[in-house]
């Protein structure tokens, strides 16, 4: 007996078929990857599934009988709970009320009992590995513990279904370990889990089954054993295989394109920052794309967002061709030609509401107008420039940036980010959250702005991406630089045989 | 291939959790019970400085003055915890105190009923544009605060017609007491307790936390977003209609001229107690503190005699904004770490 199938489900919206004639089945107990590129249709599915959107045609049939959810609650006590990629939970509340939102228990007086609440609050997530005050706000608890307060959430509603849209894209390797510890166990208790990951390790250790969408289309599904790794990402991606294999695992070329005799573009010098950094210091040639590798919390952001002029530095000199950057302020640091792309796009970069014109126009208005005044055609000529340069695929330059892909509302940043006419530009994980596809198109974008002579700083947290994105990494940890890779020695052994080092003196 | 594998947090990580933990605690008891706090401040000042502060007869005067501002800040402080506002409410004291004693002469339950029957529509309408239609709130309670005087003026001719109460119980309900504390003060004391234990302690109570902390993650729990911003309004609504019947019950007619101001002294007060304008965060309490605060500065003021009541305004106006300063340096202290 399937436990939820989709039969030959489509939804339209003006001008896009999202989901053409898909179909899936979910069997029990299955573990079963949801995967495809930005713009594939998963989103959509998701919410088909669990009520916010109705299908235009086909059918859902949920244990065996028709299914029709007409709002996230109907699909949530039918038994189909959802973790979000972005952890949607009220930060304000308590851990404890959070965890039983809606579902509070009650004394005889109808009114919530908290001792008993915040009792079983405690029972339950200790299962999640989540020991902390369920009494605290849940906005101060790290991320990946927030993720497991969603989890035991979505699996405390007596759900027989969970949907887990990008569930590690902010945990640590750790807290990975115990969530997939937790879908083993709802495995066990016949639970059917959707799971939605960009990550190729993650579906090989944890799912049984795969169901591959690409432009609103089901490509394969199937069996996730019987696929062999590289055909999946070309069923993912619609390319040849042999195509994939020929490229690597990422869009860079691979070939350094630094100028080593050249004047360093930016010279970072002793930065210092309470705790944070320790005297940091790294040039970046023009051309150059130069790594910053390191464990969470090694200072890499901070860094970062120092050198934009966003991050409090007691001490340090930042030099931008030749000249000294003093008091650095988000401003000033542009105007030097510094451009930073903040690690979350959604709350420091783009402004989702406004247009994809809009977007890439705040960040001219300053070169564009005169008197204050702005000259349209001005606008119109660098949006279509960089629209066209950069490949940002919207309806319109118009469109709304929050309706675009991941992929594309990061591109829509890059295109802001260049506009501004930058010497330096600062990438703190350009391709996190974003599909294959577009991480592809975003890599060797970077490669084509380097090769044109910017200064590059990349941050990732991909390994493989830091590595072969970048000419040289500088390796830090708790803040303090603990070794420089060049040439032949750029390498995933040698960072991690360099995190692995020493503690610092 | 994910870099860090079988990496512990680093020490400075750890430290850092512990270390946001404590200024939340710290944050959280400062937002919480700063106005009680100030409160008891001016209040001991008051009881050494003005020898008359202390007498039972101008403490009951202080209560007395305060209830019709604490019903409405009652209910001002749902609304604001959802991240609303409701700017019709003043217009809904002075429109509810006209039509209960214009309704007196029918009996003392007409009294009550007519004002919150219209006031309480009005939150209805209010509730369902904002739920529905997605209209700001600061447009469409401005928008009933327009519509609500001029239905006042409408029904007293400009203005100029002042019912008088002819009905002697409705009277002594405004005048008389018990235990030297006027029946108005026991009403309000008693709605208070049950709006704060709603509010702390029951499901829609919880569901308001939730609107205002965060309206998506909330709809996505399954919470009713809609139905909860109705209420809100609706009890807004009601509780400023009911206000407005007790000032009439006091004074013995219906004033067309008062009220004028009476949101803004509510937003005042709720915001002084320690609710949060972007919504999630406040409690009743607070609330309590930052109307009797107004009211104990207001009370000095007239105590000091030869200074301009005006000068209340300028203090309290003062206070707000250095309330407002606070809270917003606790509430970026809270991101930052």
């Amino acid at each position: 007996m399937a436990l939820l199938e989709v039969n030959d489900v489509s939804k339209i919206f003006p001008g896009v078929r999202a989901l053409d004639q898909v179909s899936f089945t979910l069997q029990p107990g299955e573990v079963h990857a949801l995967v495809g590129e930005n713009g594939a249709g998963k989103s959509t599915l998701i919410k088909v599934l669990t009520g916010v959107y109705q299908p235009d045609g086909g059918e859902l049939r949920y244990q065996d009988q028709p299914a029709r959810f007409g709002t996230p609650m109907d699909a949530q006590q039918a038994g189909i709970s959802t973790i979000y990629q972005e952890v949607n939970l009220v930060p304000l509340m308590s851990v404890a009320q959070n965890l039983f939102l809606g579902r509070e228990p009650r004394t005889r007086l109808g009114l919530i009992d908290r001792k008993r609440m915040d009792r079983e609050a405690r029972e339950i997530l200790t299962g999640y590995g989540v020991t902390a005050d369920v009494r605290r706000r849940l906005g101060t608890l790290a991320l990946g513990a927030q993720q497991m307060v969603a989890l035991a959430r979505a699996v405390m509603i007596d759900a027989k279904v969970v949907i887990m849209d990008e569930p590690t894209s902010s945990l640590e390797p750790r807290e990975v370990q115990t969530l997939f510890g937790v879908i083993r166990d709802l495995h066990a208790r016949g639970i059917g889990i959707v799971y939605v990951s960009h990550r190729l390790d993650e579906l090989y250790q944890i799912c049984d089954a795969v169901t591959i969408l690409r432009d609103g289309k089901l490509v394969h599904t199937g069996k996730l054993a019987d696929l062999e790794r590289i055909k999946l990402v070309s069923l993912m991606l619609g390319r040849d295989m042999a195509e994939v294999r020929r490229e690597g695992a990422t869009a860079f070329s691979g070939t350094a394109t630094g100028d080593t005799e050249a004047a360093p573009v930016l010279r970072v010098s002793e930065l210092n920052s309470r705790h944070k950094l320790h005297d940091v210091s790294f040039d970046v040639r023009p051309g150059e794309v130069v790594g910053l590798g390191g464990l969470l919390g090694a200072g890499r952001s901070e860094t970062i967002k120092a050198i934009g002029g966003a991050y409090h530095l007691d001490s340090g000199d930042i030099q931008v061709d030749g000249q000294d950057l003093k008091k650095p302020t988000p401003v000033r640091a542009v105007e030097f030609g510094i451009a930073v792309q903040p690690e979350d796009r959604k709350a420091e970069g783009i402004v989702p509401g406004l247009s994809v014109r809009e977007n890439i126009a705040l960040a001219v208005l300053p070169r564009v107008s005169r008197f204050g005044f702005v000259s349209d055609g001005k606008v119109d000529e660098i949006v279509d420039r960089y629209i066209e340069r950069l490949r940002i695929k919207a309806s319109s330059p118009d469109q709304a940036v929050g309706d675009l892909s991941g992929g594309n509302q990061q591109k829509v940043l890059l295109a802001r980010l260049l506009a501004t006419d930058p010497k330096v530009l600062l990438l703190d994980e350009p391709t996190r959250g974003i599909d294959v596809g577009a991480k592809a198109e975003v890599q060797s974008l970077i490669d084509e702005l380097a090769a044109e002579g910017l200064g590059v700083v990349l941050v990732s947290s991909d390994a493989e991406e830091l590595v072969e994105g970048s000419d040289r990494v500088v390796v830090l940890r708790d803040g303090v630089v603990v070794g420089t890779l060049t040439g032949a020695d750029v390498t995933t052994e040698d960072l991690m045989a360099t995190i692995a080092t020493e503690a610092h003196p | 291939m994910t870099m860090g594998l079988a990496s512990e947090p680093s020490a400075i990580v750890v430290e850092d959790v512990r270390k946001a933990e404590r200024t939340d605690r710290i944050v959280g008891t400062v937002q919480r019970q700063g106005a009680p706090a100030v409160l008891i401040v001016v209040v001991l000042i008051a009881l050494a400085t003005f020898p008359n502060f202390r007498s039972l007869d101008n403490t009951a005067t202080i209560l007395v003055a305060a209830a019709p501002p604490m019903l409405i800040a009652l209910g001002m402080t749902f609304v604001i915890i959802t991240g609303g506002i409701d700017l019709s409410v003043g217009s809904l004291y002075v429109l509810g105190g006209v039509l209960a004693a214009w309704a007196s002469q029918y009996g003392i339950l007409a009294a009550f009923l007519l004002p919150l029957a219209v006031c309480g529509t009005i939150g209805v309408v209010n509730g369902l544009l904002i739920a529905y239609t997605r209209m700001a709130p600061f447009i469409v309670t401005l928008a009933a605060l327009l519509g609500a005087r001029g239905l006042m003026r409408a029904i007293s001719s400009e203005g100029s017609d002042t019912y008088l109460v002819r009905n002697d119980a409705f009277r002594k309900l405004g005048n008389g007491s018990f235990l030297d504390i006027g029946y108005q003060v026991w009403l309000v004391a008693a709605l208070v307790v049950i709006g704060l234990v709603v509010l702390a302690r029951s499901r829609f109570g919880a569901s308001v936390y939730a609107v205002g902390g965060s309206e998506d993650a909330a709809s996505l729990m399954g919470v009713p977003v809609r139905r909860t911003k109705v209420w809100v309004y609706v009890l807004s609504g009601l509780l400023a209609g009911l206000a407005g019947a007790i000032n009439a019950a006091k004074l013995g007619s219906g004033v067309t001229v008062l009220g004028t101001g009476m949101e803004l002294d509510a937003i005042a007060a709720v915001v002084i107690g320690g609710t949060l304008l972007t919504g999630g965060a406040g409690t009743i309490a607070g609330t309590i503190a930052g109307v009797l605060l107004l009211g104990v500065i207001q009370n000095l003021i007239n105590q000091v005699g030869n200074v301009n009541s005006n000068w209340q305004q300028v203090i309290s106006g003062t206070f707000l904004a250095l309330v407002v300063v606070a809270q917003t340096y606790l509430v970026r202290l809270r991101r930052v770490t």
